[in-house]
């Protein structure tokens, strides 16, 4: 018989310490499989940030380092220069990333650092309890929103739709892991920044929109419908960016 | 000999229900014994439906399923 599921062989076969239905464990489960499916464990570096996801160095069985919060693409991109043979991603929250990180996020794209930057954006500080983001949606309540987001926060803004304009990136697009459609989808999508990082065609990037059952205080299912209606609707899936289709071609050649 | 073979690791549930929701056949449904972890696990209740589909593998965090299928 053919193991059509199951746990890949880059997972660690450890009890995560992420919420019940917290889709961080569907994010990693895609990951470790393209590293398995791509033969890329044994010279992967993966860069751990600081948010829910900060002990993602527990749940692979590939090399990892754990970078500042924010700093996660500056360590990526150490790590990808001294070692261009590696393969180097990073695995950032929407506070790591697109708050305290925003200048290492932008430079790395800008440069086109060779490394992969994935986001899980999940509108909301997770790890600490709950806080605004940049990514929190309008009227949203949170724990320093407790009127809901308003005029006076800003608004929220699309981190992929910014990258995809930047010099370097040869890869951006943003996905959603709340249905099953969908988490294939992710899986394609990550498998292209994989490969364009594997092909030398410059920096390349995901968002995934995910949930927060515990800090949105809904159920895993309803935290899901709503990634499904109030987070699409503001930030559409797609691919932003997408210099693969060129290269094949041989426009970059 | 059936052409499917679903396994649970159920140590690894956390109860969350997403698989339960997600599968199109009713095979799965929430156990009632609370097991280490403190969480109800998922049980297969009529496996005999299963088509390998995998929508339960795809949406469950925390990897209890593993899925055989005769090619
Ligand atoms: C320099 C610094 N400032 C602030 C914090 C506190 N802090 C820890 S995690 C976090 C936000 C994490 O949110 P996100 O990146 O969205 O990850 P999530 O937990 O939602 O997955 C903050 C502000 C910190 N650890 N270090
Ligand atoms: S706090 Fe939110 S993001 Fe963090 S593990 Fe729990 S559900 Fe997931
Ligand atoms: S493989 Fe499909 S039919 Fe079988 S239990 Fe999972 S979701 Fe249900
Ligand atoms: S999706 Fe996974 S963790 Fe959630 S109830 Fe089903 S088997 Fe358990
Ligand atoms: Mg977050």
């Amino acid at each position: 018989m053919k193991r059509i599921a199951g746990m890949p062989e880059s997972m660690s076969a450890v009890v995560t310490h992420y919420c019940p239905g917290c889709s961080h464990g569907v994010l990693h489960r895609i990951i470790a499989e393209l590293i398995d499916e791509l033969d890329l464990r044994g010279r992967t570096v993966g860069v751990a940030s600081v948010g829910c996801s900060v002990l993602a160095y527990n749940y692979f069985e590939t090399d990892f380092v754990q970078a500042p919060h924010g700093r996660a693409p500056a360590v990526a991109t150490g790590v990808k220069r001294a070692r261009p043979n590696l393969f180097v991603f990073t695995y950032q929250g929407d506070g790591d990333m697109a708050a305290i990180g925003t200048a290492e996020i932008i430079h790395a794209a800008a440069r086109g650092e060779r490394i992969t930057a994935i986001m899980y954006n999940n509108s909301i500080y997770g790890m600490t309890g709950g806080q605004m983001s940049p990514t929190t949606l309008m009227g949203a309540v949170t724990a320093t929103t407790p009127y809901g987001r308003s005029e006076e926060n800003g608004r929220p803004y699309r981190m992929a739709e910014l990258l995809a304009q930047m010099p370097g990136t040869a890869y951006v697009a943003r996905t959603h892991v709340a249905d099953v459609a969908n988490i294939v989808k992710t899986k394609q999508a990550v498998r292209k920044a994989f490969e364009a990082q594997i092909r030398g065609l410059g920096f390349s990037m995901v968002e995934v929109l995910g949930n927060c059952p515990t800090n949105w205080g809904m159920t895993p299912a309803e935290s899901n419908r709503y990634v499904l209606t109030e987070m699409l609707s503001y930030f559409p899936v797609g691919e932003f960016k997408d210099v693969t289709k060129e290269a094949l071609a041989g426009v970059h050649a | 000999m059936r052409a499917i073979k679903l396994e649970l690791d159920q140590d690894r549930c956390k109860g969350c229900e997403l698989c339960t929701e997600a599968c199109p056949r009713e095979v799965l449904a929430m156990g009632s014994q609370i097991h280490a972890l403190g969480y109800r696990a998922a049980v297969a209740i009529a496996p005999e439906r299963c088509t390998g589909c995998r929508a339960c593998a795809l949406v469950c965090p925390e990897v209890v399923f593993t899925i055989y299928k005769t090619a």
